[in-house]
Parts: structure tokens; sequence; C-alpha cells
């Protein structure tokens, strides 16, 4: 495929300014913190183990993040004590991730760093929970079940908000599976619109029993490991986690890597089927580009969706090859992590930012005989090498798309 | 301060069947007249999907329709901003009710509606809609949070885009927990540059939280106030009166949100 033919107009004038990624921070089922992550991805360690999950008796494999049960919520913010804050809470602590915060405030003041959150399901184990206590005379919920600080998909948003003693604008963003993807794009405006000097951008989502038997009753869940881009993949495994990354200016901070641009569409076609030919992530990687500015062989490695159900991992390979041929290598981080829903667009991103900044990709992991009808050039081992830009995709139910680049400082 | 051009305006609630009769009523050239909450058919969208959709979905469609057939804009070319605090809880309620019961048996498509962001996408199946959708959420503030999140697409992107906020009172034991009884659904057509018909140019900025709030209006019943959308209700009093307002709406903790409206014509 000629690139150059392919997008024509493609300057770099129509650049979008860039932020830097100056803190990431990483709670996920590889462990805690970004070095953990790193270390598993690079040690083939895959986060997934047989479900064990609460009282959910399926058949499948999850992503679980260890110790949750052991580290409630406590003092001013006791109220918001449920597992996706619990998990909010161990990611906040990873990485010295307050303390870059802290500085932040310090520089910016705290009304002018915004918070942006995605998440699919909040705290909504907590009302799966309270309805199991519903009073049996009257059907009241539990008195001790708070709906605001647990339930409400504003709650996470609040609570890292409230816990980084942070006062300015902002907002959960709640897309189903690209809901942390996208706050990127979001917290890219508020700068731009001047809303806000820097950003707390992340997305937390955690085990629930709606989204085991949700995916279950869609009969997307695999009985093994999933397996991204095999010719017998068969659905997902679901994950847990919670990432984080503060957003600056490269005039005010220095980083590792940038956040180069986002591409955002709509398949516009079904509520939980991708488009057949990925219409609509044809339209967000395109988006993606000409925001950075860049051609498709200016990206050296696409961190796929993959989420390993028939019908994703198919229209994403389509599209993929429409734009980049089978030029770039591509792999799915989720045999390591499971799809952690609402959280991973940060979680991939944040990967997303490790390779770059390592010059290192990972191979598709669980993938053992690769689709045969696949096109586009899905790596299974690891390559050590430099990474200029980093292309990350997120879809989600609804046909929501979201594509994001990360790319070197170095320049 | 961050500014857009409101082109046109949808709006749904007991006693409130479209804009016109919403101004007409903020105007106090009529009175307000109680009704039962309308049952809005969703008629943009396919048969099938109209069977599937939630009440929630109806009632975000209906206004989002109000907003761009009234705008003069093509459904599949606008950006859309979707800002609810609860989205549907009815489909919250069965889900949980058949978790806690032996049989947990979740149907594919209630689960598929339990998605924030359902409204969004029923929409741009409507539409067939390629344009970027958001789904936000502020609890109390969602409309709020929506309009910050639609004006720095505005800005930011130079596109039109369409932020429908909507609230519908959910279904016992949730509503003793998040207690509000009116249902409401409201959408603005925003737009980077006035067109024939704007309504009104609105500049947002976020403020300490120093005064009381814009008072809710008068006009309309105070229950209105309670449903989380009720709060685009002193914006849109301001725009439909006239002139030029300084309307401060409630925000997250220790803000604002003050929005300057001035007419448009």
């Amino acid at each position: 495929m000629n690139n150059s033919l392919y997008f024509p107009a493609l300057t770099r004038l129509a650049c979008l300014n860039p932020l830097v990624l100056t803190r990431c921070a990483a709670a996920n089922p590889l462990g805690l913190g970004c070095e953990a992550t790193l270390t598993a991805l690079r040690e083939c360690r895959s986060g997934l183990r047989p479900n064990d999950f609460e009282t959910a008796r399926l058949d499948t494999w999850i992503g679980r993040v260890d110790g949750l049960e052991a580290e409630p919520v406590t003092g001013r913010l006791a109220e918001f004590d449920c597992r996706n804050n619990r998990l909010a809470q161990l990611g906040l602590r990873q990485d010295g991730f307050e303390e870059a915060v802290a500085g932040a405030r310090e520089r910016y003041g705290a009304h002018r760093v915004a918070v942006l959150i995605g998440t699919s399901t909040s705290g909504i184990h907590e009302t799966e929970l309270a309805y199991r206590r519903r009073d049996p005379a009257t059907g009241a919920l539990p008195p001790g079940y708070c709906y605001r600080r647990s339930q409400n998909v504003y709650s996470v948003a609040e609570f890292v908000r409230c816990y980084l003693r942070l006062s300015g604008p902002a907002t959960s963003i709640s897309t189903a599976c690209s809901s942390s993807a996208k706050v990127f794009a979001s917290a890219h405006r508020l700068l731009e619109a001047g809303f806000a000097d820097a950003a707390v951008v992340g997305g937390v989502d955690s085990l629930c029993l709606t989204t085991l038997y949700g995916f279950g009753s869609l009969e997307l869940l695999s009985r093994q490991p999933c397996r991204p881009c095999d010719a017998q993949r068969d659905g997902i495994s679901i994950g847990e986690a919670a990432g984080f990354v503060l957003l600056e200016r490269p005039e005010r901070a220095t980083g590792a890597v940038l956040f180069l641009g986002y591409g955002e569409s709509s398949d516009g076609y079904h509520m939980s089927a991708p488009h057949p030919e990925g219409a609509g992530v044809h339209h967000a990687m395109s988006e993606v580009l000409r925001r950075a500015g860049l051609a498709p062989r200016e990206i050296d490695y696409i961190n796929l969706h993959g989420t390993a159900t028939p019908a994703n991992d198919r229209a994403e390979d389509a599209a993929i090859h429409r734009i980049f041929g089978d030029a770039t290598p591509c792999s799915s981080t989720k045999g390591w992590t499971g799809h952690t829903l609402g959280a991973a667009g940060i979680t991939e991103a944040i990967i997303s930012a490790l390779c770059v900044a390592h010059a290192w990709l990972p191979g598709s992991l669980n993938t053992r005989t690769l689709d045969p009808s696949f096109k586009s050039r899905i790596v299974l081992a690891a390559e050590e090498r430099p990474l200029r830009h980093v292309l990350s995709n997120s879809f989600g139910f609804g046909g929501n798309n979201c594509s994001l680049v990360f790319g070197t400082a170095a320049r | 301060m961050t500014q857009a051009y409101l082109g046109s305006v949808g709006v749904i609630g007991p006693g409130i069947p479209d804009w016109h009769t919403a101004r007409a009523v903020l105007r106090g050239e009529c009175e307000y007249k109680a009704g039962p909450a309308p049952e809005p058919d969703a008629a943009v969208l396919p048969a099938n999907e109209r069977r599937r959709a939630a009440a929630t979905v109806r009632w975000a469609l209906a206004v989002a329709q109000q907003a761009t057939s009234a705008g003069g804009c093509r459904p599949d070319d606008v950006a859309t901003v979707f800002a609810s605090s609860g989205s549907d809880g009815e489909t919250l309620h069965r889900i949980c009710e058949a978790l806690a019961g032996a049989e947990r048996e979740i149907s594919p498509t209630r689960f598929h509606n339990s998605v924030h962001n359902a409204a969004a996408g029923y929409w741009t199946i409507a539409a067939g809609s390629r344009k970027p959708s958001v789904s936000v959420c502020g609890y109390d503030a969602s409309f709020a949070v929506g309009l910050v999140e639609a004006v720095s697409q505005v800005h930011a992107e130079g596109v039109p885009v369409l932020l429908v906020a909507y609230d519908l009172p959910y279904p016992q034991p949730l509503y003793a927990v998040r207690p509000f009884e009116y249902p409401l659904a409201v959408a603005l057509l925003l737009a980077p540059e006035p067109v024939p018909g704007t309504l009104a140019r609105l500049r947002v900025e976020v403020a300490p939280e120093a005064s009381a709030c814009t008072p809710f209006p008068a006009a309309l019943p105070a229950a209105f106030a309670d449903t989380p959308a009720g709060r685009s209700l002193a914006l849109l009093a301001s725009v439909a009166r006239g002139g030029r307002e300084s309307v401060r709406l409630g925000y997250l903790d220790g803000c604002q949100l003050v929005v300057d409206a001035v007419t448009w014509s």
C-alpha cells in the first residue's frame, strides 16, 4: 500500500498540541505499579486465573487484583468504600502518583487540575450485594448502602478528586469499553478550551456480577484464558484494573512520552456487535493519524483492542489492514490483563507509553495459531526496537470507538 | 471563558411537550399546566431497536430529534454529548434483582441496555452516524458537566455539538436512595458560529463557589429542581426571557458554572 497516496494531504502544521505524560500509575492483574506491569509483560506471565470471584459460578478465566478485600477506603473518604473505589485508591498509591499530583497542585492550583475518569460499572457490585439484603417486608435496601458514593457513575471521579484534594473540573466518562481512552480526548479539549492547565486522566473498573453474567448471556466469555487473534479464539476473559496518568503541557513539564492525538467515532451499527468491516474503527484510526499529523508508516506498533471475541478481532484486523497494510506490528495485551472494560483504555495507554519508553513491543500472549484469514501483521513474539509512535485502540458497546497515539519525546 | 452559540433547544417533561411550550411558560406568557409524563415513541429508531430501547433512551432521542430538527441540522452530521446521572433505573433494578435471585439470568438486551452510553448508542444507530459521541456523569451536576464537555468540543474541534441531558426517576427500592420525581430530558444544539435562527451566545466559565446559584424558575413546579437535568432550566429560563444574564449553575463541590447568556438575533 502506498501510504503517501492514501493520505495525500497530511501536513505537520495541523498537529494537535502534544501533552506530556508526567506520571503514570497502574494496578492491574499483573501487579502493582508500572514496573510490575512491564516485568510481567516481558516475562510473558499472564495475570489470568480460573474464575474465583465472589459467588460467580461461571466457567471462565478472570484477571483479578489481589488484596482489595483487605484494603478498605477509610477516614474522611470512608463513605466511598466499595470495590471500585478501593481499586482506585490502590492505583493512586502506586508509582509516586500522589506526589506528582501534589506538585501539579502546587504549580497550577488545585482548581486548575481537572479529573477525568473512565468507568463502565463504577461501584455496581455494592448494589448487587445490597439487593441480596433487601428488607423482606418492605423491599428496602439495607441501611448503610450509599448510592451516591458507590453505584453512581460519578462516584469514582468524585473519589479521585477528593483523594487528590483537587477542586477543578471533573467528570466520569462512561462509554463502556472505550471509556478510559476517551478521557485523553476530553482532557485535551478541556485544556485547549482553557478550563484547566493540567489533568489527571484515568480508568477504574472492578469485577462484578453484572459484567460476568452479562457477557455470559451474550456467550462472549471464554472458558480458557482469552486468545486474541487466534484461529480458535472463543471470547474474552474479564479483568479489573485502575490506571492514572498526569497530563501537562510540554512548556511546563518534562517526560519521556507524549500524548500526540486522538480519534473518536461511532459505528452507528449495533449496540453490542462491531461493524463487520470495522468501518467505525477505520474512521477513528484515520482521525487519530490526521490529528497527530502522522502517516501510517510512522506508527511503529499498534496495541490492539484485541478482545479475543471472533467478531471484534476480525473487524479490527480488517480496519487496520485497510490503513496500515501488513507493515505495522500489532498485538493484543488482553492475554495478560484480561479485558478490563472501562479501564482497558488507560491500562493499554500506559502499556503503550511503557513500550515507547523502553523501546520494546510485546507479542500477543496465548495466541497459538493466528487466524489464517487475518491480513494485518499480528506479532506473536516480542521485539526490541525504538518506537517513535504507538497507536492504541479501544472500542465499546454502543459502537463507541477511540484510538490514541503516544510518541517519544526524544525527537 | 469558552463560548458557543445555542442554535436550538429540545425539551420534554411532564406538562412540557417541547421548547415552544417551555419558552412560553418561562416567559410568563402562559401558565404551566400539569399533565402526565409524555411517552415519547422514538420514531427515529428502526422498529427492532425501538422495541428494545429503554424509556431513558426514548426520552433522550426525542429531545435530540427536536433540537436537530429545529436547528436544521442533519442527525448524522453532529457530534454528541450525553449527560445523565443514573441512565436507566429500570434496567439497573431488573439486573440487580436477577443477580440477587437463584437463576441469575440477564437477557443480552438488558445487559447492553445497562451501559451508561445506551442512549448514545441507539442515537448513532438511529441517525446512522459515525460522529464522535461521549457519555458523561457528574451526579447532580451532570448537566453542567455535559455543558463543559460540549463547549470544549465546540471550541477545540470547531464543529457543532448536540448536548443531551436526561434523567428519569428510579423505581423502588432505588428511588428511596436516589429520590427525584419528575422525568426531564433537554437537548441543546451548540455551534462555533452563529447562524440565522441562533437563540443565544453562551460563554461558560468555572468559578469558585461565591454566591448563591441562580434561583430555579418560579414558573415551573419546584420538584423539577430535584431532577439532575432540571439544573438546565435556570439557563433555559434566561434564554427564553432574552437579554443578557449571568446564570450561576450548581457544579461540583467547591465551584459553580457561570454561563453568560446573551440573546442573539
